[in-house]
């Protein structure tokens, strides 16, 4: 059977090293991007996420190069996402190997980017992304990180707009709960798993392993983190991690 | 030497990495004239069936492929959107396919299991008919799934693997020389590159 897909993501800062961040600020440099995959990648991990946190704010394109690099090292899918605005770079990343691209604040000024990336490389290359906040009411909103503030838009209206324009998957951010450990928003999770029929990849918060069955028995069908496979222990050292197939198959299939 | 079929519409990039990071020799192709001299083709795809025709139409590697594998003894494996091109057809579009195996290409029901489409992720193979692609028994053996279609094979002898997704559907075709999978190898860490191994000793 298919089982839910665990996913470390990456953050890759200007000069092209990794950073982990919390609730989006304060990024700290944790290392080289390359290294880091080439373990993931001999721990056999389900997938990787890179992510470009400053390629958007910076309205600049991939890193097209440094992503081939990264990619080649990788025989797992990978997703990329940060700064992506037209068709041209995703027919290239693609080119290099990349399996999906993620649009997020591209797609919040221009949602038919989603229709025409899906028209060109296929529905499950696309991935719509949106990071999630609260209002001042305290409702959930979409959370701008370009412009570093909370929108007036719903994230479940968004996300179910992606999909109808051929988004074949949603990631969904918590930002208040990013890099903080403190376990999913579970009632976020169910809500926006439930809202499409596409798989949804939660991430922001997972801060032990068990959050991450608890994530998947509310609905997504992946998960996603940052410090859980970047830190070990209470001092947060360093050091890349991942849970064993044998503990993933024993958390989401059963012993 | 392994031909890769690059016809613009699958990514070949993650395939030829993985052959020649297996020390397998492999090279990209994109003509007909280099897929006539062909002994061991691949033929990746991703994307729409009509689209994936088109693209190989274009450049008349339809014709090349078909030519090789009936005429020269070429043995073809086709991934993904690959293997679905071996078929005669599909209902997600119009053109007919390479029709080099009998059956059409559908797509997974939403109802009755209410499952998440596209069928993505980590799901495993069983063995139903003896095949050299098949051959490893690890019982940790799992691919790469990414596909909301299927194929759904007339000759029930052409079926190799099956995989479990609601009902079971045929991830593994292999009749003769010709051969498709589901998923992506590429992406399928040492499970793939065993598969791909035992895809150059055939």
């Amino acid at each position: 059977m298919l089982r839910a897909r665990v996913i470390p993501c990456l953050l890759m800062n200007a000069s092209g090293g990794l950073v982990k961040t919390v609730k989006f600020a304060q990024p700290k440099y944790v290392g080289d991007p390359i290294n880091a995959v080439r373990i993931f990648n001999e721990k056999e991990v389900d997938e990787l996420i890179l992510l470009d946190v400053e390629a958007s704010r910076a309205a600049r394109g991939p890193d097209l190069s440094r992503i081939g690099e990264i990619v080649d090292e990788a025989f797992m899918p990978i997703a990329y996402g940060g700064g992506i605005s037209e068709l041209s770079q995703a027919r290239q990343l693609v080119s290099l190997g990349v399996e999906k691209v993620i649009v997020n604040g591209a797609f919040i000024d221009r949602p038919e980017l989603i229709r025409e990336l899906a028209d060109t490389i296929g529905s499950q290359g696309v991935v719509a992304a949106v990071d999630v906040g609260r209002d001042l009411l305290g409702r959930r909103r979409v959370f701008d990180h370009r412009r570093k503030r909370v929108t007036g838009l719903d994230p479940v209206e968004l996300v179910r707009r992606a999909v109808e324009l051929g988004a074949g998957e949603v990631f969904v951010n918590d930002v208040s709960r990013e890099g903080t450990g403190k376990g999913f928003d579970l009632e976020l999770v169910r809500a926006m798993s439930a809202s499409v029929g596409v798989p949804v990849i939660v991430c922001g918060g997972a801060g032990e392993v068990s959050d991450l069955r608890a994530a998947v028995d509310s609905g997504a069908s992946a998960v996603a983190a940052g410090s859980l496979f970047v830190y070990i222990g209470r001092h947060r050292a360093v050091m890349i991690n991942y849970p064993t197939h044998a503990r993933l198959k024993e958390l989401f299939i059963g012993a | 030497m392994i031909t890769i079929v690059d016809s613009g519409a699958g990514n070949v990039r993650s395939v030829l990495n993985m052959f020649q990071r297996h020390g397998h020799d492999a090279r990209v192709v994109t003509t007909a004239v280099e897929v006539a001299e062909a002994s061991k083709i691949i033929l990746p795809g991703v994307g729409a069936f009509d689209a994936g025709m088109a693209a190989l139409r274009q450049q008349g590697l339809d014709e090349a492929i078909r030519n090789a594998v009936n005429n020269r003894g070429a043995t073809l494996l086709g991934i993904c959107l690959g293997m679905h091109l071996l078929f005669d057809g599909s209902d997600e579009g119009t053109t007919q396919g390479l029709s080099l195996l009998r059956g059409c290409v559908r797509r997974f029901p939403t109802a009755p299991h209410r499952l998440k489409i596209p069928h993505m992720g980590w799901n495993v193979v069983r063995n139903v008919r003896p095949s050299a692609l098949l051959a490893e028994p690890d019982p940790d053996r799992r691919f790469y799934f990414v596909h909301s279609y299927y194929v759904d094979c007339v000759d029930q002898t052409d079926v190799a693997g099956v995989t479990e997704y609601g009902n079971e559907f045929t991830s593994v075709v292999h009749r003769g020389r010709i051969c498709g999978v589901q998923f992506h190898p590429e992406k399928s860490h040492r499970f793939g590159a065993a598969l791909l191994s035992s895809f150059v000793k055939m």
